[in-house]
Formats: structure tokens, C-alpha cells, sequence
């Protein structure tokens, strides 16, 4: 596995690049200017508020501003902006409390705009802010990936490992099984899964089983590729010659065949990080993951189902589009990663 | 001959790992479809016993698996609690349907894909390459359930396409012409998603498979000998390269019943997918088991199509 310096380069600069993003997503208290369940009920389905530099007549402000929203006469959920009143946004301001990092607790945000809320990508449909809830709902969704990710490739490092090296029966029967859950399309035997696991619970268990629930039923896949490398690991001319000195399976496996799985794990992470990044996404979509009122970028876009919201508030869409740039990230890291370990691979 | 035996083997204990697969989950479920019924004030709690009794639910799980696979061996798929009805029927009536869906898109896909891969793997590190690589990365990163929500918005804020479901509402007093053109309209959005969703992953394949013959000493021979670019592409160079190509076609068959299942549900296409979703939240047992066994047979029978051609195509299968 040799890696060259270009490619190394790539592969630490979009590392880099997801770490900075899943900071963001981290530190969502501080980036976000509300608390993710704050209700807003005189401003339901406000759309996205601009952010202007110049006012109507074309003086340039010091600090950017937005102009306050106020309910068209005669409606109940059309806006128009208020172009009598600039509300100038401050940075660094004190707001509702938060822990960040989910420890250090802070009442300090990004920005904010005095008593008015600002509404960066609208408001849904209790008058939450979508950005808030975006980021916060970034959170859960990406540390179920996270969490499921891990747990497939740990019971995946697992059963590879043992059916590589004793090989035989053991190595018969674990890949066979690994063959039934890789021929199964995942969602669907996901589906079947939860289909049978109580549909109401509370937020937090809802989330860990669903994160349980993916990494559970998608460990096949590494397992098999883990299997093979440790495969060709144990020919390897040290290995026969460590245990003719008297090493112990245990030591074998952990100084001379588990090193060598480390390229093949980093790479199965970053391709099965987004996917099951999806799948809590898809799961929570349906209704069948993390329930509200806590947000994830599943069930933010949830009330994209209800035909009224599709026609009338296009801006609970937006965000969705948060999962893009994460995605990006991954599949970059992945090929990056590909390439130094394959030479050259699609 | 013994390799296709070999490979129907496989994939009939495949099938038979499901079922037990399925049977296993149903036994760890807390509660079933009766237990709500039970919370329900107007049936009387006889009449629960009742049912419990007729569908077995008190029974070991090995006795109603047993009764399950004899019945499905006579072709009855178990019964459907919340529909009162086999759900044989009720699975096929949907199959159908997303055939339908999965069949166009498939197609479509493949016939993009493959002169795209194609000329991407020719004019290798040229611009065409490089923008159609961009492209299917693009297409790489977007979930289906973006695309399919995107475009369901771009549908209803233009007007262009029917937004969901599979006919207008007066479907029925259409014309032959009239019905095939109104589900042809219906038709356009899903098929879109779905093929732009396989297609990125399918043109990268055929890129990469193109690209390892290429260089090939026959081709620059046939290219010496003056064979032009279009018979020397398509006439040597994709037999050549077929093997990944229909290992990977197998697999979209496999995937006909299964791979369509989000954009089904957000655009309210009346597939298997939503079908299994509300057979998941009302707990319905036999529509459940029915429906991932029905995918998982699709899933075995593309495999061994897969098999089955590439022992049509490849001399080396053949001979042991």
C-alpha cells in the first residue's frame, strides 16, 4: 500500500475539510441564533429574511441588516418586508443558553438581530428557524451515521478477522450469513427490522436504536473486504515464521494482521459514513426514526410530504441541501483514499 | 452446466436464509396487529381471541413457519390482517406497478450510460471525460430523496408534470390512447429521479471497464488494420469488457423491486414501497415477510440471470 505525496496531500486537505464542517455541525448551539424547538407562533411559515448591505435609498450600512417581516394584510401566512425598519444584526450576542460540544455551557451566538427573530432560511410551520434546526438536526443525523458506521465496522473488523484466520467451518458459516445480509437490499431489510421494534419512543432511544438498527445490519460488507485482506495478511512470510517462534493467535492477529486491515477500514468509513448518514435520513423521513420535536435532517423534511407545504413554503427544502457538502466531503475522502491504496480505481 | 446448478443452489438457500431471516425478526417484535386492536373499544375482546386463534399468533414460531412455507409452496403468500386478504394478490397488484416505474427507468439508464461510458472512457483525461465525470459525481453526492423532492417542487411550482400518483382522476373514462398518455405523464417525474439516481454509478462502471481493454493489443491491431471507431468501440471493445458490465446488469434486475422504494413513497407512486411502509406501521406480519421475500426473489433472479448470461457470454465459465 503505497501512498504517494499527491495523493496524501488530497486526502489530509479533505480531511481537513470535513473536520471544519462537522465542527460546524458540533458547535451548532453557537452558529445557530435559537434554540432548535423555540416556537415562534406569530410568524408561522415565515420565509427566508435577506440579508441587505444597502437600504431602499441606497445608503450603505455599516453592518449588515435585515428588514423586519410583517403578515400581508388580509393573509395569514404571506409576509412582506417591512422596509421602515432595519434591524441591524450584531455578532456575538447573548441569546438562550447552550451546552457546547454538549458540556461547556455558553448563552453566546454567532449573531442575532435584537428581540426580532431572524429567519435565515424561514421558519416551519410552529415558527422554529429552519437554520437553527438544520444545524442542530445535522447533529443527530450525522453522529447516527457515526455511531452506525462504527458499529458495522467494529462487528465487521470482528467476524472478518475470525473467519479469515481460522478459516474452515468458522469462515464457511460467517460468510454465508454475510452473503444473506449483503443480498438483502438494505433498505428494505431495514424496513423489515424496524418493522417489528416498537414504533413510539422517546427521542433518545428512538435514536440509538436506529443507529443500532443500521450499524446491525451493515456489517457484512467490511466484513468480507476485512476478510479478504487478512486473508492474504496471513501468507505473508513473518506470520508463519512469528508463530514458529511460538505467538499466540492473539498475538499474531493484533502485531502482524489487524495493521495491515487499517487502509481498507479507513476507506469503508468514508463510503459508509454517508450512507447511513442517509439511511437515518431516509428512516427519520419516513417517520420510522428520530420523532419530533427533535430535528434531524430526516424529519425536517418530513412536512415536504403534505402537498400544501410542497406548493406554498418552497423553503422548507433548504434544508436538506446541508447534507450536500458533507457528502461531497466523504465521496472525495473515499476516492482519495481509493486511489492511494489501489493505484488506480473508479 | 453443473455451475448454473451450483448457482441455482445458492440462490435458493438465499431465499430460504430470508424467510428464516424474517420469521426470526417477527419473534424478537414486542406486540403484533392485535394488541392494538385490543386498545380498541368496539371490538369486543372475543372477537380478538377469535382472530388470534384463526391467524395462529399464539402458535411457536417453528409451527407457523413451517405452515408459512407450505403455503407458500401452493403459492399463498400468508394473510393480510389490516386488508383482510390474501396478500398474495395485494403484493403482485404493486409489483406490477413498480415495475412499471423500475423497468423504463432501467432501461433508460442503461441506454444513456452505456454510449456515455463509452465515449468517456475513449476521449480519456479529454474535456468530454472530464465533464461527464464531474457530472456523475454530482449526481453521486445528491440523495434520491433530494432529486425526488426537488423535483416534485420544480413540478408543482411550474405545472409541467402531474405531481404524484400513478393516474388522473378521471383515469378511468379515458380513451386506450388517452390512459397509456395520461400514465406516460404521470410516469415522466419518477422515471427521472430514478434514472438520473442509477446513472452515475452505472456510467463510472462502464468507464472503467471500457478503459482496461482499450489498451489492448488486438484493438490497436483492429485499429491498424483500419476497423473504423464506432465498429472497433462497440463491436470489440464491449464484448470485451462485458463480464463486469453484466455482473452489474444483473444486479439492476435484481434491484427492480427494491431499488425504487424512496422515490415511490415521496412521490406517491402505488408501488410495493409505500405499501410496505404501511404494512410496517400498521404491523401487518404476512405483508411485511411478503414483501421482502417478493424483493429478495428479484434479487436472486437477477444474480442468476447475471450467471446465466455470463455463461452465455464467457467460454472460460464453461469449460472447469
Amino acid at each position: 500500500m503505497k501512498i504517494t505525496n499527491q495523493n496524501r496531500r488530497k486526502v489530509y486537505a479533505w480531511l481537513i475539510v470535513l473536520v471544519g464542517l462537522h465542527l460546524v455541525i458540533a458547535c451548532a448551539g453557537f452558529f445557530a441564533p435559537y434554540d432548535p424547538t423555540l416556537q415562534n407562533r406569530e410568524r408561522p411559515y415565515a420565509p427566508p429574511m435577506r440579508v441587505h448591505w444597502f437600504d431602499a435609498t441606497g445608503h450603505i450600512h455599516a453592518r449588515p441588516f435585515v428588514y423586519s417581516q410583517q403578515l400581508r394584510a388580509g393573509s395569514f401566512d404571506e409576509y412582506e418586508e417591512d422596509k421602515s425598519s432595519a434591524l441591524p444584526m450584531s455578532f456575538f450576542v447573548s441569546g438562550s443558553p447552550y451546552k457546547l460540544l454538549g458540556v461547556i455551557p455558553l448563552h453566546t451566538h454567532l449573531f442575532g438581530a435584537g428581540e426580532t427573530q431572524v429567519f435565515l432560511l424561514g421558519s416551519d410551520g410552529y415558527g422554529r428557524d429552519l437554520f437553527s434546526r438544520m444545524l442542530f438536526g445535522g447533529q443527530i443525523s450525522l453522529l447516527a451515521g457515526l455511531m452506525a458506521a462504527s458499529l458495522a465496522l467494529c462487528t465487521g473488523l470482528l467476524i472478518g478477522a475470525l473467519a479469515g484466520f481460522f478459516g474452515g467451518w468458522t469462515d464457511e458459516i460467517l460468510m454465508r450469513v454475510a452473503e444473506l445480509f449483503l443480498a438483502l437490499p438494505w433498505l428494505y431489510l431495514l424496513f423489515a427490522v424496524r418493522a417489528f421494534l416498537p414504533l413510539s419512543v422517546s427521542p433518545l432511544q428512538a435514536f440509538l436504536m436506529v443507529a443500532l438498527l443500521i450499524g446491525a445490519v451493515g456489517w457484512a460488507r467490511p466484513a468480507r473486504l476485512i476478510r479478504g485482506v487478512v486473508l492474504s495478511a496471513k501468507e505473508r512470510d513473518y506470520v508463519p515464521a512469528a508463530r514458529g517462534f511460538g505467538a499466540s493467535d492473539f498475538y499474531l492477529l493484533r502485531r502482524h494482521i489487524l495493521p495491515s486491515t487499517w487502509s481498507v477500514i479507513l476507506t469503508q468509513a468514508a463510503l459508509l459514513i454517508p450512507q447511513y448518514v442517509l439511511a437515518e435520513v431516509t428512516l427519520s423521513f419516513l417517520g420510522l426514526g428520530v420523532p419530533e420535536p427533535t430535528p434531524s435532517w430526516g424529519n425536517l423534511l418530513a412536512s415536504l410530504q403534505q402537498y400544501s407545504v410542497l406548493t406554498s413554503y418552497w423553503w422548507m427544502y433548504l434544508p436538506g441541501l446541508a447534507m450536500v457538502p458533507f457528502f461531497l466531503g466523504y465521496l472525495a475522502l473515499a476516492s482519495a483514499l481509493q486511489t492511494s491504496a489501489e493505484g488506480s480505481k473508479i | 452446466m453443473r455451475y448454473l446448478l451450483k448457482r441455482l443452489g445458492h440462490g435458493l438457500l438465499l431465499l430460504f436464509g430470508v424467510s428464516i431471516l424474517s420469521f426470526l425478526f417477527t419473534a424478537l417484535a414486542p406486540g403484533n396487529y392485535f394488541d392494538e386492536m385490543k386498545l380498541n373499544p368496539q371490538i369486543s375482546p372475543d372477537t380478538v381471541t377469535a382472530l388470534r386463534a384463526r391467524y395462529d399468533v399464539d402458535r411457536p414460531l417453528v409451527l407457523r413457519y413451517g405452515k408459512w412455507l407450505d403455503a407458500v409452496v401452493h403459492g399463498d403468500l400468508g394473510f393480510s390482517f389490516a386488508y383482510d386478504a390474501p396478500a398474495a394478490p395485494l403484493l403482485w397488484a404493486r409489483a406490477v406497478n413498480t415495475l412499471i416505474l423500475t423497468v423504463a427507468s432501467t432501461l433508460l439508464a442503461w441506454l444513456i450510460a452505456l454510449p456515455l461510458g463509452i465515449w468517456s472512457a475513449e476521449r480519456r483525461g479529454g474535456a468530454p471525460d472530464i465533464a461527464i465525470s464531474s457530472a456523475t459525481a454530482i449526481l453521486l453526492i445528491i440523495p434520491d430523496l433530494l432529486l425526488a423532492l426537488g423535483f416534485l417542487l420544480l413540478a408543482v411550482r411550474t405545472g409541467w408534470f402531474p405531481t404524484g400518483g400513478m393516474a388522473s382522476v378521471g383515469f378511468a373514462a379515458l380513451s386506450w390512447t388517452g390512459k397509456v398518455r395520461d400514465i406516460a405523464a404521470h410516469l415522466a417525474l419518477p422515471v427521472t429521479v430514478l434514472t438520473l439516481s442509477t446513472l452515475p454509478v452505472l456510467v463510472r462502471h462502464v468507464r472503467a471497464a471500457i478503459s482496461s481493454v482499450l489498451g489492448a493489443g488486438y484493438l490497436r491491431a483492429a485499429q491498424a488494420h483500419g476497423v473504423p471507431r464506432r465498429t472497433l468501440l462497440y463491436r470489440y471493445a464491449l464484448p470485451a469488457a462485458a463480464n463486469p458490465l453484466i455482473s452489474l446488469f444483473g444486479f439492476s434486475i435484481g434491484a427492480l423491486l427494491s431499488g425504487s422504494l424512496m422515490v415511490e413513497v415521496v412521490m406517491s407512486w402505488p408501488g410495493l414501497g409505500p405499501l410496505l411502509l404501511e404494512a410496517i406501521q400498521a404491523r401487518d406480519l404476512y405483508l411485511v415477510i411478503g414483501g421482502v421475500m417478493l424483493t429478495a426473489v428479484f434479487l436472486a433472479a437477477g444474480n442468476f440471470i447475471a450467471d446465466l448470461l455470463l455463461y452465455w457470454a464467457d467460454p472460460r465459465i464453461r469449460q472447469p
